[in-house]
């Protein structure tokens, strides 16, 4: 093993003389003395400006969420998202609820696990559809949209991880340039055989949230 | 439920202070301030529309004339909200902003990544899906490049397969052979750990944490902006201690952003 651990770090130092394994450029033409061109325009250094530029968004949540099998109970979380474009997002999630009892549980007094915690992460892709403003009274009006999402994470439940598809639909309202509020509802799809037979289980969750944009 | 409760608190006193701490610098943009807070460019087109939100679709209520000046307040994606000369708040698309001066007669330039910046990249990061041997695999990762071609990664990966569960840490050195490609091919070698939880109905539960080394081949695409998509291909071998060791072989896509 350590033989082969040494020809790998060999074989990665060695890589990097790979670098300059380039087709070399073209020598310029020598330069005629005779024919140097000034140029009549002032070469003009650019500047940039330094704009407070506000992409991501975090914050947390809380809400509802309904296990499959296991009742409905609290979850609360973290989510950050970073903004590419008007259209476009990419977020992250993290979650934490508690099982209840299902009802093979509960008329049977058996327990399937005593690891009630369930937590999950999830990385989605969304995208902004119907925006819009949303009027408070004549004189407020709030930019608003709905987005969807969908992605891939991780469930931890009953001391076990399950690769988990997410699909969600939500509504962001900006309650001033850099608070949103967030309604979401959202799928958590995972298989599962913790009760017997192996099938899909929907976990669906409702919260509200507010971001931070930065 | 206790432990629970008390999280629920700190995520509470979390949501409350945010805003709160956000709101100092919100409260220092009353209109008294003093001039030369935020960067002024000057319009060089005949006009540009103010519109009431940051988004194509939100209504145009205000147009600043030539000659005039505006103070850029923030940039959200392609929108910015800019103040005139009269005091009127509103967003200006990004296509708009390009054609203002700076006081110093220079066009504004914004950087928002292009493909000299996709070949001379510094960091990248990213995260990616994909399939280990019939488990899925979610993974992100981090890259620091040296010069063009060759770049260091560190990448964590959690597999979940329906036998056993793993996390797998790894560092590599990535050659990327044709870095001014738009659709550039890279080559990378590495070492980690990968600890592995198999699933409790089977008969050897107990969770084993071993050596891995991987060689793989990818490509990535530049897409627009700061932004490309990355394809990959790795042959991962677990020297375990037993007799044999594992080959695993690992694909994955996803998408990744250059700073």
């Amino acid at each position: 093993m350590a033989r082969r651990i040494c020809i790998l770090l060999l074989t990665t130092a060695l890589l990097g003389g790979c670098a300059s394994w380039r087709t070399p450029e073209p020598e310029p033409a020598p330069e005629d003395p005779g024919r140097i061109i000034e140029p009549a325009v002032q070469r003009r250094d650019i500047v940039q400006p330094k704009i407070d530029t506000e992409n991501f968004e975090v914050g947390a949540f809380g809400g509802i969420m309904s296990l499959e099998d296991f009742g409905a109970n609290p979850v609360y979380g973290l989510r950050g998202a970073y903004h590419i474009s008007e259209d476009l997002f990419i977020e992250g999630m993290v979650g934490r609820t508690e099982a209840g009892l299902s009802s093979i549980e509960e008329l049977a007094n058996v327990r399937v696990t005593q690891n009630r915690d369930y937590t999950y992460y999830n990385i989605n892709f969304g995208y902004n559809f119907l925006p819009g403003e949303i009027f408070l009274g004549r004189g407020r009006a709030m930019p608003s949209t709905l987005y969807v999402i969908g992605g891939v994470g991780g469930t931890r439940f009953a001391g076990d991880d399950f690769f988990t598809i997410n699909l969600g639909l939500g509504l962001r309202i900006l309650a001033t340039d850099w608070l949103g509020i967030h309604f979401d509802v959202r799928d958590h799809r995972f298989a599962t055989d913790l009760l017997g037979k192996r099938k899909a289980v929907n976990n669906l969750e409702g919260h509200l949230g507010f971001t931070v944009f930065f | 439920m206790r432990r629970s409760t008390s999280a629920a608190r700190v995520l509470l006193a979390g949501m409350l202070l945010l805003p709160a701490l956000h709101s100092l610098p919100a409260q220092a943009q009353a209109p008294t301030e003093a001039p030369g807070r935020y960067p002024r460019v000057a319009i060089a087109e005949p006009y540009i529309e103010l519109h009431t939100g940051p988004g194509r679709g939100y209504p145009v209520f205000h147009v600043a004339e030539r000659g005039t000046s505006i103070d850029i307040i923030r940039r959200r994606t392609d929108w910015f909200k800019v103040r005139t000369e009269d005091r009127r708040e509103g967003w200006v698309h990004r296509s708009q902003m390009l054609l203002t001066l700076q006081p110093d007669g220079g066009i504004t330039e914004l950087h928002d990544g292009t493909r000299e910046e996709f070949t001379n990249h510094r960091w990248e990061m990213g995260v990616m899906a994909g399939d280990v041997d019939g488990a899925r695999v979610v993974s992100t990762y981090g890259a620091f490049a040296f010069n063009e071609s060759l770049s260091v990664e560190l990448g964590a990966s959690h597999i979940l397969g329906r036998f056993s569960n793993s996390y797998m840490l790894t560092g590599a050195l990535t050659h990327t052979f044709v870095p001014e490609w738009r659709l550039s091919p890279f080559f990378t070698l590495g070492t980690g750990v990968i600890r592995i939880e198999p699933k409790g109905s089977l008969v050897q539960p107990e969770d084993r944490t071993d050596q891995v080394g991987f060689a793989g081949v990818g490509v990535r695409a530049y897409l627009t902006r700061r932004f490309m998509l990355r394809l990959e291909y790795k042959s991962n071998l677990v020297f375990t201690s037993r007799n044999k060791n594992e080959e695993i072989d690992q694909w994955q896509g996803g998408f990744a952003f250059f700073f």
